[in-house]
């Protein structure tokens, strides 16, 4: 057994964490920069910080993940890490020629005490900072939140230091700010917004940055990635559809008391009714009605539902993840009749809390969730109380090993499966994708376990 | 591919320092040296290394809580390892090096798979952590019962001033049949990975080695140091150490135990495998324990014997002799002829190599055997003498970053100090050049002459050698490996072998050249280009002529 010493009897534990649901701060801020178009991330802090987060990543999407460091040494821990990132601005402009640097902080830099906006304004005093380049930052300590914290931090940093508003009317284009998900989903989300045929303003974008073709030419700045020009306009937009309130809350809120752009603040756009919310919002704000081809991929989401209700209905599943996703998820499961009976993430956060409760408190059976919780505390559940499916990131296939449960992989990080850079689990199109994954996985596992008598041909 | 290999390593030089600010190009133009080797002497032009990387480059550097807990520590399957500090850390250390591990029964402990930490939170940044860690470590002892515990700190440990080796004494007191021990790998301590295995080996030293005196049954008894079983690597060299007749007592630290480690001092021979990482518990073990040490390579058939005669010559027995030449003699009938096959198709192809402390010299044997010429290479993180040979030592600057580093004082234990060799013969076994008693001759006198060596390369410079030699293959870690990919070069990643391997000893080295070759030869470059693409170009040309 590869969790061996995991016994079935749960004690309550208040300092140890084993096998996290969550990350830090700065590796969140690190994606989402990555999703500004000629933008290098740089992590304020060791270097080991920055390798760490560059590692993940680019183990997640098989891409390169490019970002800098002020490589802290002890003399900068006890003087302050004003030096080191002077000279690392000064440093990047020059070699690696970006259109902006989105430095984040980390636990280091935040417990001595670091001033952000005062030091990029000393890069800017000593001419550092080429006309026309920027410096935006977000202060992202690691002792805070989680990764999604460190999403949203960064969101907010880009909306606090790029975005601007020129007219007191507001455009007929919409912002969309999507959470912690994938490039194909960026692209997806973007997409559907799109088909109502307004202009859009999306950040970050990571699509076609974190997922760029092979061309034999390795580019440090991808084709992707939100322009600053077009996030400098989202102040003059007449309305944001924040997706995901954990990851993108408080820079959609930022946009509303800064530039008097009001905002939406809805789910995930992933399983059907997250969709469908997402998409009255776009009918909405467009003043268009929801186009056919749209209302098709719909249809064609239902269709599958109804086809093959029978192998969802009743399906227990254990989930791991991140807030966003799995308030997504858990209505999306709920809706077709599986029992989402585990739920675990490592982000601490009482909405969250809230919002599980609200969407399961009605449900003829229990369902275990405690916020913030850890893949330990989630296979001590599993062990009292199995389930027929596991979704979550790489990590949790130890426990679908051990306890012989099929599994898919959903969220961050996955180490060791593709596609998710590709293709999108958002939307409804996405929806169908997520519901072949679960099908293809419950039914793999009947065919292997079923007795020779029992082995359909046709399911 | 072309092999640009003709092209002056001095303009390259200048290539790779034009686009940096004055300064950078000052410090960097000591870091890439151009090679050239006395014959003679071994003399070697001096290189810069372990110094701070330079804020804003993108380098490959991690921190001293990677090298400490993440190289020397986390191959280890039973010491149960908890990071203080906030999530991240343990997080990103948790299972990512494929250090493989093996308990011998299903009943052995093997905390490998598990992640713990105090996941500091701003109350502990802002009143002390070393509460919480308290805690954590009577949660962990009631839950997994171990016998040893390391504690971990990471940044803001330091900072905030936790002592967290008061708090593992305290613990240990409370929990006396628990040995609890504090790494203080702080990742702004040194300047790279290689500060925290120092701090590892240090503490490894004091707090583990040479509790248990039971001595392992066995003639010719040996530990194997820097070997961290990634990718099964050791269990390669375990089978081939069986086969030979020779016992390992423990190896620091791929597929090992905190039991083995105890009674480490009871082996006869130290072998160094990364010299980088563990030199200071060889040169320690010698000192309080008397077990002389040197350098072997396992990576690449051909070392891999030299190795194994080394060990027959240190031991002097005829028995061993002739049992390893009789392993020797089995063992290559299958690598030379794989290696026949593979070369065929190999040999003329260039290899750059950039990772480690010492991998960048172990795997250009590889190539050598496949008849692959390394063109240029550096390390992540070494030091001068792991590129101009440990007769530099006494001329290497103590800056003050290494001076944070604790350098243990260590004499000869008066009841454990067992002397193997008599002087005499210590000193015949020293003036064999060969045996690299206490040495490492570094990579440097081993490569060509005028090949390009950099310490700790840098994404500019890697994209600037690239553009210029275009290499078959390009040696380094994840963070470089799809970057380098895309400009059309195969990646070898020479920490995690790509998720393969063993690599080590001779299954190893038949491993590898199957696998350059399938790199090197691989068809799929060859579909970057659509084949309307080609065709413009086709026609571009005629219209031309």
């Amino acid at each position: 057994m590869l969790l061996r010493h995991t016994p079935q009897e749960t004690i309550e534990r208040k300092a140890l964490t084993i096998n996290p649901a969550k990350t830090c701060q700065p590796i969140g801020a690190m994606y989402a920069a990555l999703g500004i178009h000629n933008c290098l991330p740089h992590s304020h802090g060791s270097q080991g910080c920055c390798s760490y987060h560059r590692s993940t990543l680019t183990r997640h999407f098989k891409e390169p993940a490019m970002a800098s460091t002020s490589s802290f040494t002890e003399g900068s821990s006890v003087f302050g890490g004003q030096a080191n990132l002077v000279e690392a601005i000064n440093n990047i402009f020059t070699v690696y020629n970006p259109d902006v640097i989105a430095v984040h902080t980390t636990c280091l830099s935040e417990t001595i005490g670091d001033d952000l906006t005062q030091m990029a304004q000393k890069a800017k005093d000593e001419g550092y900072v080429p006309a026309g380049k920027k410096v935006i930052y977000a202060s992202t300590p690691s002792y805070v939140g989680s990764h999604v914290t460190g999403y949203a931090n960064m969101v907010r940093g880009m909306v606090d230091l790029l975005a601007v508003s020129t007219t007191a009317k507001k455009l007929d284009q919409i912002n969309v700010i999507p959470g912690f998900v994938e490039p194909s989903d960026m692209a997806e989300i973007k997409r559907i917004a799109e088909l109502f045929g307004k202009k859009v303003i999306m950040y970050p974008d990571t699509s076609n940055v974190l997922n760029s073709p092979m061309t034999g030419k390795f580019k440090m700045y991808p084709k992707g990635g939100a322009k600053t020009e077009d996030i400098a306009l989202s102040g003059d937009s007449k309305v944001t559809l924040a997706l995901g309130r954990f990851a993108t809350g408080i820079g959609a809120k930022l946009l509303d008391t800064k530039h008097k752009v009001p905002c939406e603040l809805l789910d995930l756009p992933i399983g059907l009714a997250a969709t469908d919310r997402y998409v009255e919002m776009l009918k909405k704000y467009s003043g268009q009605s929801v186009p056919e081809s749209l209302m098709e991929e719909r249809g064609q989401l239902v269709d599958m539902i109804t086809d093959m209700h029978q192998y969802f209905y009743g399906k227990k599943v254990a989930l791991a993840g991140d807030p966003d996703q799995l308030v997504a998820l858990t209505e999306f499961l709920i809706s077709i009749d599986m029992k989402p009976v585990h739920i675990v993430t490592g982000t601490p956060g009482n909405k969250f809390e809230r919002r599980i409760k609200e969407l399961t408190e009605n449900l003829p059976y229990k369902v275990n969730y405690t916020v913030p919780s850890d893949l330990f505390t989630l296979h001590q559940w599993i062990k009292n109380e199995s389930v027929d499916l596991i979704i979550g990131n790489t990590y949790t296939k130890y426990i679908a090993r051990d306890e012989d449960i099929p599994s898919i992989r959903f969220g961050f990080p996955i180490l060791d499966r593709v596609g998710h850079q590709y293709f999108p689990m958002a939307g409804y199109k996405g929806a169908m994708r997520l519901l072949e994954k679960i099908l293809t996985c419950l039914l793999d596992k009947q065919d292997k376990d079923a007795p020779e008598e029992k082995f359909e041909l046709v399911m | 591919m072309n092999q640009n290999t003709t092209i002056s390593p001095e303009e390259i030089k200048d290539e790779l320092l034009r686009s940096y600010p004055a300064k950078v190009a000052k410090k960097r133009a000591k870091q890439i040296i151009i090679n050239s080797v006395d014959k003679a002497t071994d003399e070697v032009p001096e290189i810069m290394a372990n110094v701070r990387t330079i804020p804003g480059i993108l380098t490959m550097r991690g921190c001293s809580y990677a090298g400490c807990r993440g190289v020397v520590l986390g191959p280890t399957r039973d010491i149960l390892q908890i990071t203080h500090g906030p999530i991240g850390c343990g997080f990103y250390a948790w299972l990512t090096r494929r250090n493989q591990t093996k308990p011998a029964t299903d009943k052995d402990e093997n905390f490998m798979t598990y992640s713990m930490s105090t996941d500091m939170t701003e109350n502990e940044i802002i009143f002390g952590g070393e509460k919480k860690l308290k805690a954590a470590i009577e949660e962990a002892i009631s839950i997994f019962h171990p016998k040893a515990i390391g504690i971990f700190a990471t940044c803001p440990v330091g900072l905030i001033g936790d002592d967290i080796h008061a708090v593992a004494r305290e613990m240990e007191s409370l929990h006396p049949e628990v040995n609890i021990f504090g790494f203080s790998c702080e990742g702004y301590r040194g300047v790279s990975q290689s500060a925290g295995h120092h701090v590892a080996n240090n503490k490894v030293f004091t707090d583990v080695v040479g509790l248990n005196d039971t001595v392992k049954e066995g003639k010719y008894k040996i530990n194997l140091l820097g070997e961290y079983n990634i990718g099964g690597d050791a269990f390669e060299l375990d089978r081939i150490f069986e086969k030979c007749g020779i016992t390992v007592v423990s190896t620091f630290s791929g597929n090992s135990t905190y039991d083995d480690f105890t009674r480490a001092h009871t082996a006869d021979l130290n072998l160094v495998m990364c010299h980088r990482s563990i030199n200071y518990l060889a040169e320690m073990m010698e000192k309080k324990y008397g077990l002389p040490w040197f350098k072997v390579n396992f990576i690449g058939a051909y070392d891999t014997a030299k190795s194994l005669r080394k060990i027959g010559e240190y031991f002097g027995d005829k028995e061993l002799k002739d049992k390893i030449e009789k392993v020797i003699a089995e063992e290559m009938i299958v690598v030379e002829e794989i290696k026949k096959d593979v070369t065929t198709r190999t040999t003329g192809k260039t290899a750059m190599l950039f990772v480690g402390g010492s991998r960048a010299h172990h795997y250009q044997e590889l190539f050598k055997e496949m008849g692959m010429k390394t063109i240029s290479a550096g390390y992540e993180f070494a030091h001068r003498d792991d590129y101009e040979g440990r007769k530099v030592l006494p001329t290497v600057k103590i800056d003050a970053d290494s001076r944070n580093i604790e350098e243990l004082k260590v004499s000869a234990d008066p009841e454990k100090f067992k002397e193997r060799k008599k002087a005499s013969e210590l000193d015949s076994l020293k003036a064999n050049k060969n045996m690299e008693m206490n040495d490492y001759i570094g990579m440097m006198p081993e490569m060509d002459e005028n090949t390009l060596i950099i310490d700790d390369l840098n994404h500019h410079e890697a994209e600037v050698l690239i553009e210029k030699y275009k290499p078959d293959i390009f040696c380094a870690g994840i963070k470089e490996k799809y970057v380098v990919q895309k400009s059309g070069v195969p990646v070898k990643q020479l920490h995690s072998y790509d998720y393969s391997g063993p690599y080590a000893g001779f299954v190893g080295a038949v491993n590898f050249y199957k696998e350059i070759d399938r790199m090197v030869n691989s068809k799929v470059w060859k579909y970057v280009k659509a084949p309307w693409e080609k065709e413009t170009q086709l026609a571009a040309t005629y219209a031309c002529d």
